[in-house]
């Protein structure tokens, strides 16, 4: 019995332990990018092209990875990218955050009419491809990490909106919402200090989920060409110039992707661990 | 003039039969530091009119008729924003389950400086030190140190004394008491209702106290409302209504209490149940399971009889005038 359940139910702290220690590696190494990165990331060598990583017959520690198309160190690059990658995924998973959690806790707390608007249109926005819009708004205002940040942020609000509104709706219930309401307290008052603490855990979880989505997309837009503009270093940059050379120097590409999943893995997985650890009903099965 | 003067309330709730009324045509008044005890079954409108008093109707229920004027001020057509200004300062409310009452996310002294930051006038500083000294004269022994506990530290005696320190922190007026004893052990009760009587008469407030406990009545009220089916049927003071009861309902309530001096093999019961709302007999409410009913009580829902100057009964044929 006893070892039947050690398993599981030290899965959660498993996964958040790891989950924590690649991400907080990654927000590291984004912070420390000038102190770790051996070159500069935009310096060309065209005399170093296309440089094979260490382990490789033709590799050399002067570039631990190999250089890309134009010489530049890769390894540089790599730690850079993860500047942008993570800065554009967390701002853009926190903006969508605010957005998803004012209109989803308004929704939940008024009900009414301004419910079926909120709820409507975000289930209408959910069944439009987001990376479509997100394609047409880059291309009409053009990729700025500004412009990232705002047009993912935006499209990804209705994830929170409809965690939210649910949670809200079963907050709203309780008794202390209306004993609050009995001692004078406005509406803006009970959302933001009687309602919002109890949902706090749950957006955690599903903040740090979106983090890993907002990555992803942001690769994506800029493997598409429609992220940030070359020769800025993002890990979809380096996937989109890999992918050109991807028979002759597979490595450009490989490196990228391979920050990528591990990053977007390593979040899934803290993320997940949170889920696990802050529900009650997950921890009843362990 | 009285604190407290509600004229023919009536709220509603939409059902699929249409709109069914669970308080109809409720009128009582309160004067000043007075207590009024409002006693009824489950379902007998009290809590709705005690909800509806402080104007915490949910939707889809609403007032459909009546006034409620609170000192001179007619409460139902208030704005929002105004009646907000008078929930927790002039009028409070406690409940009848504490620890669900409190949010489990603050401490209780935070949630007991809460309505004084709420209406202002205090800095943080003065409301910290006027919450201590309320969780000090509630009883709670130790208020410095249960100031920073959360709610499920506490007992549900103490919980319920945190309420009331809640309510009352802003000297109200009137507090409402939605049974607030209902859910303690009986002799954390009698404390409880002791403090109450204490308070109300140190600060002066009028109480509505909400019951389907004609002993809490008969500890702590001064007068008492006798509720039955949404209706308010007999209002007398306390002494007058456990003397002589005018109407059958109360009749029947104050015969199914226990009597320690009487020996006796069953209580008596009101047989029969309390019509759903919706299927109210055209009559008198009670017809159906008054001893008493006959054929001019079926007609239409009977007059308030006046016996004398405080003790009324709607009833066609009041007890006390048999004969």
């Amino acid at each position: 019995m006893a070892t039947r359940r050690s398993g599981p139910r030290f899965g959660h702290r498993i996964k958040i332990g790891l989950g924590a220690a690649i991400v907080l590696g990654a927000v590291l190494m984004a912070i420390l990018a000038p102190l770790l990165a051996p070159h500069d990331p935009y310096r060309q060598d065209l005399l170093a092209r296309l440089q094979p990583p260490v382990w490789a017959e033709q590799g050399a520690w002067k570039h631990p990875l190999g250089t890309d198309n134009y010489g530049r160190d890769l390894l540089s690059r790599l730690i850079y990218g993860s500047r942008l990658s993570i800065m554009v995924g967390v701002s853009a998973a926190l903006l969508s955050a605010v957005l998803g959690s004012v209109l989803g806790m308004l929704a939940g707390y008024k009900g009414g009419w301004l419910q079926q608007v909120i709820m409507r249109f975000a289930d209408a926005h959910l069944a439009f491809p987001e990376i479509l819009l997100a394609i047409l708004i880059v291309a009409a205002v053009g990729g700025s990490a500004l412009n990232l940040i705002l047009v993912l942020g935006v499209s990804g609000w209705m994830v929170y909106a409809r965690v939210m509104y649910n949670l809200t709706r079963a907050v709203r219930e309780r008794p202390f919402i209306e004993a609050a309401v009995s001692h004078g307290a406005s509406d803006a008052y009970i959302l933001a200090r009687h309602v919002f603490p109890q949902l706090v855990p749950v957006l955690t979880v599903v903040c740090t989920l979106q983090v890993a989505q907002m990555i992803l997309q942001e690769t994506a837009l800029s493997f598409l060409g429609l992220g940030l503009p070359p020769p800025t270093a993002t890990w979809g940059n380096m996937l989109a110039e890999g992918r050109d050379r991807l028979w002759v120097a597979p490595w450009i590409a490989n490196f990228a992707g391979l920050a990528i999943i591990l990053v977007v893995w390593g979040i899934n997985m803290l993320g997940n661990g949170l889920r696990e650890h802050l529900d009650p009903k997950a921890k009843e099965r362990r | 003039m009285a604190l407290l003067e509600v004229e023919g309330l009536r709220t509603v709730f939409p059902s699929q039969e249409g709109e069914v009324s669970a308080v109809e045509g409720a009128s009582f008044s309160l004067s000043e530091g007075e207590v009024l005890g409002l006693v009824g079954e489950s379902g007998s409108g009290k809590s709705v009119t005690a909800f509806s008093l402080m104007r915490l109707v949910q939707a889809p229920g609403r007032i459909a008729a009546g006034s409620v004027r609170f000192e001179g001020r007619d409460l139902l057509s208030l704005d929002e924003r105004e009646m907000r200004k008078l929930r927790g300062r002039r009028m409070s409310m406690i409940f009848q389950e504490p620890l669900s009452s409190l949010n489990p996310v603050w401490t209780v002294g935070q949630q007991v400086m809460e309505p004084m930051l709420l209406h202002g006038g205090v800095t943080r500083r003065e409301a910290r030190e006027r919450a201590l000294a309320m969780l000090a004269r509630v009883g709670i022994a130790d208020a410095a140190r249960r100031f920073n506990d959360y709610p499920h530290q506490l007992s549900g005696g103490l919980r319920q004394r945190v309420m009331i320190a809640l309510a009352l922190v802003c000297e109200p007026k009137l507090l409402i008491a939605d049974e607030p004893t209902s859910a303690l052990d009986v002799t954390i009760q009698a404390q409880i209702l002791e403090l109450l009587r204490d308070l109300q008469r140190e600060l002066g407030m009028a109480i509505l106290m909400i019951t389907h406990d004609l002993g809490v009545v008969a500890e702590i009220a001064d007068r008492v409302n006798v509720m039955y089916a949404g209706r308010i049927v007999e209002s007398a003071p306390v002494e007058t209504l456990f003397r002589a009861p005018a109407h059958p309902y109360s009749a029947g309530l104050l015969q199914s209490v226990p009597d320690m001096g009487e020996e006796r093999e069953r209580l008596p019961t009101i047989r029969g149940i309390v019509p759903r709302p919706g299927e109210m007999p055209p009559g008198c409410a009670f017809a159906p399971r008054c001893p008493y009913a006959d054929a001019a009580c079926t007609v239409a829902p009977p007059p308030v009889h006046t016996l004398t100057d405080d003790h009324a009964a709607a009833c066609v044929r009041p007890l006390g005038a048999h004969g």
